[in-house]
């Protein structure tokens, strides 16, 4: 009997693949890097986004316009990236300023005592009580509308949530044992907060932070399109969108469809980079 | 002081509705600030610009004093507060009308739309969750998981844009807008026609709905199908389908419904977008118009009714939490 020619493999050589930290963290680079992509070559592309040319309107999409072009012969690709990285850096703005907010707001809450607890998980509860967009509309009435207006309505309406998160998180904090030992031990306060509650809030603070950015993009998005946010020369998203309706009954379909499905593909990345994040920081689920 | 089974409840009511009320009256002030600092002028907001230029000063001072322009904020305040009480909420600059009868035809409008889509969107996304967290990881688990979360990313006018594209423009069946044809008299419309243009604003709001809630149910599901109650049925050889009926359905149904009754407020938010793309006449579609032309009462009375919609379904999930659960029912969670 020749057994040389058929060796029975038990186990089948494999090429290591990525692992699931691995993977998780390829979607973070991932996301990240298309969305630094869109944020720079909208801020590159610059003036073709607001030249009109009018031996090139209502092009139906094609190579030198992959996304077409409008009634005024400007091209619809440049025109998304360019409002597209407008509403990325209201977001970034918009974010940064909630998070901070929330967690002052939230600190103070699980800190300070039953009265200023009371009192700040009312302001959320009235907060929370008029529908977001209602709100987004009445500041933004506020201050006149217009860019300024959204701006700060978007930065001043979303801490609510994180508020909540940050302040449940501090709370169980306080209650852990390896926070009441440390009391025990004699350490001092600031110490405890320094060394032990920081490095444990200070990543869900980020990741809460991430995960507004697309609550924030699409606000922003929502209250230009309903006329409240950038004036209409601004390529902003919600503007693009807004003024495509009333060429869609002439079939003008490209018009909204890709610059929607750009602003659709940027908060899907935003939610991906921040789930990611989470998982890698969270050591409990970091090789799920 | 317990005087029955129900008293923990009815002492949960009554606290509830205080601090309703306590709410609702901060979110009166707080609309009403937001309000009166806006640089609009209400003068002019009222008889336009044209008007200013022809108005003589000793109209102009009356039309002031009529709208309180000289009068302090807490003043105003308390006389809107008093007139809202009797169920005065001021005239509305936009429709020449009270606000209270503008609202009322918008609510009602509203509510068609939000209604139907709050029941699909909440049945459809129960089932659609149940049957995920029921076949979890297979391909039928990771289709629905993939939709929610792609609508979860959707913006809502976007989607109402790309259905109109669909079905009025490329297909042709149904109305692109408005919630009466043009050229009919709004009395006149058959309630076929209405119909004809609930469907694509509601099928939107539908849509968008569904995602947070079988995301919610799923995991649900998932947390119950691997409870040692469930093992042990399914160790007594009952069916599938009898396990979900006697075991599952129940305690998926409290997450799901409360999530549901506290969604008003997101599905109100979609309102005011899908309303804009169809034109349909609602309270949002008021409330951006309000905003728009500087209508400020009619602003705020939108805002206390969503905000009275919106505090008044927490209320319900609440309540019917202790209803639909008897451990609650019976214990203390309404101290």
């Amino acid at each position: 009997m020749n057994n040389t020619g058929s060796v029975t493999v038990l186990q089948k050589y494999q090429r290591k693949r990525l692992n699931q930290r691995g993977q998780t963290l390829m979607y973070l680079a991932f996301g990240s890097i298309f969305l630094l992509a869109i944020t720079v070559l909208g801020t590159l592309v610059g003036d073709i986004a607001i030249t009109t040319n009018f031996t090139q309107k209502n092009f139906l999409p094609h190579m030198a316009h992959p996304f077409g072009t409008d009634w005024l012969g400007r091209d619809m690709l440049a025109r998304t990236l360019k409002g597209m990285s407008i509403s990325i850096y209201i977001g970034l703005f918009a974010s940064v300023i909630s998070a901070v907010i929330a967690a002052i707001l939230g600190a103070a809450a699980a800190t300070l005592g039953k009265k200023v607890d009371a009192v700040i998980t009312w302001f959320i509860d009235l907060v929370m009580g008029i529908p977001h967009l209602l709100l987004l509309i009445l500041i933004s009435y506020a201050l006149g509308r217009g860019t300024f207006g959204v701006v700060v309505a978007v930065a001043i309406s979303h801490w609510p949530v994180l508020t909540r998160i940050i302040r449940g998180e501090i709370l169980q904090l306080k209650e852990a044992n390896y926070i009441k030992i440390a009391g025990k031990l004699g350490q001092s306060k600031m110490k405890i907060v320094v060394k032990h509650m920081i490095p444990h809030v200070l990543p869900q603070f980020l990741v809460g932070l991430v995960l507004l950015f697309p609550h924030a993009i699409l606000h922003e998005a929502a209250l230009t399109f309903l006329g409240f946010g950038l004036p209409p020369e601004q390529p902003g998203i919600g503007i693009i969108l807004s003024e495509s309706m009333k060429y869609l009954s002439l079939g003008m379909w490209w018009l909204a469809l890709f610059p929607g499905m750009v602003l659709m593909t940027a908060v899907l990345l935003f939610d991906l980079v921040g789930g990611s994040l989470r998982k890698i920081i969270d050591p409990h689920s970091a090789q799920e | 002081m317990d005087i029955g089974p129900y008293s923990g409840i009815l002492k949960y009511i009554g606290k509830s509705i205080i601090k309703i009320i306590s709410l609702l009256i901060a979110v009166s002030i707080l609309s009403f600030i937001l309000v009166s600092a806006s640089p609009v002028d209400p003068v002019r907001a009222f008889i336009g610009e044209i008007g200013m230029a022809n108005m003589s000063a000793e109209n102009l001072n009356k039309l002031e004093a009529y709208f309180g322009v000289n009068t302090p904020p807490i003043e105003r305040y308390w006389n809107w507060f008093t007139d809202f009480v009797q169920g005065d909420m001021g005239t509305s600059l936009l429709y020449r009308q009270p606000v209270s009868s503008v609202i009322h035809v918008k609510f009602m409008n509203s509510m068609v739309l939000m209604t139907t889509a709050w029941i699909f969107s909440g049945f459809l996304g129960y089932i659609f969750g149940i049957v995920a967290g029921l076949y979890r990881d297979r391909w039928i688990d990771k289709a629905i998981k993939g939709y929610s979360l792609l609508i979860a990313s959707m913006p809502t006018f976007w989607l109402a844009l790309v259905l109109v594209m669909i079905f009025s423009v490329w297909l042709q069946i149904l109305p692109i807008g408005l919630s009466v044809p043009i050229g009919v008299n709004a009395a006149e419309v058959s309630i076929l026609d209405s119909i004809k243009h609930l469907i694509l604003p509601a099928l939107t709001l539908s849509v968008i709905g569904i995602a947070n809630i079988t995301l919610h149910t799923r995991e649900k599901m998932i947390d119950i199908m691997g409870e040692d109650y469930i093992l042990f049925a399914k160790a007594r050889g009952k069916s599938r389908l009898s396990i979900i009926r006697n075991h599952a359905l129940r305690n998926i149904m409290l997450p799901a419904i409360t999530l549901q009754f506290a969604s008003i407020s997101e599905i109100f938010g979609g309102s005011v977008l899908v309303e804009q793309v169809f034109s349909y006449p609602g309270l949002g579609k008021a409330a951006v118009s309000a905003g728009l032309g500087g209508d400020a009462p009619l602003l705020l009375g939108i805002a206390v009714i969503s905000a009275t919609l919106v505090f008044g379904g927490n209320f319900i999930a609440n309540l019917l939490y202790g209803i639909i659960d008897p451990r609650i029912r019976r214990g203390s969670a309404y101290e």
